[in-house]
């Protein structure tokens, strides 16, 4: 479902140097798949994530998702693109001045859906994340595991084949972090949406995910394979990273 | 001087009214046309200036730097001295270089630049990763503007519009006394030129007035559109 092949992205330092934020790397996401990309600040999970939509272009490298090179699309057609792949985000990214169904309702809108449909869908996507009593709140009004869920809800809506999730659980309690973790998952199962998680966690990964990319310094150091929440780890850093556990 | 009673000075003044009310409409218009000016101009002016900052979806230095150059330009000129500089083109425009019509060209020249910075700071406060997200569910840079920018920012955009105002309400009492017309230029021509001082009061009274009313509605819409 989602190709990086030799992808690499640098940034200009302040002293005129270069940063390598993603060394020239590949990788391979399957279809129906959860995949982890784990490591410490800084390693460049953001980045490589970002990737994924273009959100950052590459310098070097392509992006294929759902068969499609996203590197050569003109603006138009990237966005098209974007509308199969949805966002949730750390820091939730709502419109604090649209309701809930408000905020559900903003992609469908953006892809140019008829009023009806945007009506039925946002009220199906308010259902599988639980939150239909809330369609008429405001963000402010909700708390944080409740907002992630409004955020899943929009990531969900256009019915898109792959979603992304930037350190979605990072600003919740463990409790809630489980219940968004399980939500993602539903989402994974029913609707057999591709599923992208940037954690530091290795528990967010134990939990969910069938492969976990482990990063440091903007290299893929290994991937690791979950089996029923068991993880064999080679390389030093995922070791570390499964003892912080 | 003779002292008035507080009697004799509501008799001149009743007197007056009609002037006081042309005075009125005077003003009006003035701002009016000042704040379309602001309105038309400065606020996609204000767009630019913050679309064209580094990170931004038209990211553009030069553009930037150039437009906020000129944005300070203007905004650097003391406004009786940018009254007296517009004279000339004042009268390309409008034929003439008295009445409220003309003294609304140096107050355009003036709002426009105040609201693009007002716009652009506005705009400022909508958190990036709000748009971000926009920009990953594949929304073109118009509805980034219309369904994010002008959303997330309507509340501040009207406290904008109400700064303006007020200002304007202001800068338009200079105006008028450089043949200008309007509330301003009735209090000096009475109050100060002709010592009727009791006109003078009541003009001031009717600036606190109408200051007072704009700031309450202003307050009450930005609050209402508020739901942050
Ligand atoms: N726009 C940018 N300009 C310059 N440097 C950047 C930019 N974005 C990221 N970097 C650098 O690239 C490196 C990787 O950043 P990235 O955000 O991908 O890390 P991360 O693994 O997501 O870390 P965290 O867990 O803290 O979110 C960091 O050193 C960061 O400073
Ligand atoms: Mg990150």
């Amino acid at each position: 479902m989602i190709h990086l092949q030799n992808v690499r992205k640098r940034y200009r330092r302040p002293d005129g140097g270069w940063f390598e934020a993603v060394a020239s790397t590949s990788l391979s996401i399957g279809a129906g798949e959860i995949f982890g990309l784990i490591g410490y600040s800084g390693a460049g999970k953001s980045t490589l994530m970002r990737l994924i939509n273009l959100l950052e272009r590459p310098d070097e490298g392509s992006v294929i998702v759902d068969t499609q090179d996203l590197t050569g699309l003109s603006a138009r057609e990237l966005r098209r693109a974007r509308q199969n792949i949805g966002m949730v985000f750390q820091q939730f990214n709502l419109l604090a001045n649209r309701t809930v169904a408000g905020n559900v309702a903003f992609p469908l809108e953006i892809a140019g859906w008829s009023k009806g449909d945007i009506e039925k869908r946002v009220a199906e996507c308010l259902e599988v994340v639980g939150l239909t009593d809330r369609a008429g709140h405001y963000p402010a009004q909700l708390s944080g595991g409740q907002k992630q869920r409004v955020g899943i809800a929009r990531a969900l809506a256009p019915n898109p084949k792959v979603i992304l999730a930037d350190e979605a659980t990072s600003a919740l309690d463990p409790k809630t972090t489980q219940s968004i973790l399980d939500c993602l998952q539903d989402i994974n199962r029913r609707f057999g949406v591709t599923v992208v998680v940037v954690t530091h966690e290795m528990n967010v990964v134990r939990s969910i995910c069938q492969r976990a990319a482990v990063l440091d310094a903007g290299r893929v150091v290994e991937v690791l394979d979950i089996v029923d929440g068991r993880i064999e780890a080679e390389s030093e850093l995922a070791r570390s990273l499964l003892e912080a556990a | 001087m003779e002292t008035l009673t507080f009697a004799d000075a509501l008799a001149n003044l009743s007197m007056m009214a009609p002037e006081i009310w042309q005075a009125c409409k005077e003003t009006a218009l003035m701002l009016v046309i000042g704040l379309a000016a602001a309105f038309c101009f400065g606020g996609p002016l204000g767009f630019l200036l913050y679309l064209t900052q580094p990170g931004q979806i038209f990211a553009h230095r030069i553009v930037n730097g150039v437009l906020g150059w000129l944005v300070n330009l203007v905004r650097s000129f003391p406004f009786i001295i940018l009254m007296v500089s517009l004279v000339p083109l004042t009268r390309i425009l409008v034929g003439s270089t008295i009445g409220p019509v003309a003294a609304a060209v140096p107050l355009s020249f003036a709002a426009i630049p105040y609201f693009a910075r007002l716009v652009e700071q506005t705009l400022r406060e909508v958190p990036r990763g709000v748009v971000e997200a926009a920009e990953a569910m594949g929304a073109s840079p118009l509805q980034i503007i219309t369904k994010v920018l002008l959303v997330e920012a309507r509340s501040g955009l009207i406290s904008g519009v109400t700064i303006l105002t007020i200002s304007f309400l202001s800068y338009s009492a200079v105006a008028g006394v450089v043949g200008g017309g309007g509330i301003g230029d009735l209090a000096i021509r009475y109050g100060y030129y002709r010592f009727q001082t009791e006109v003078m009061i009541a003009m001031v009274l009717l600036l606190v007035l109408i200051v007072q009313i704009i700031q309450f509605v202003g307050n009450r819409l930005a609050a209402r559109l508020d739901k942050r």
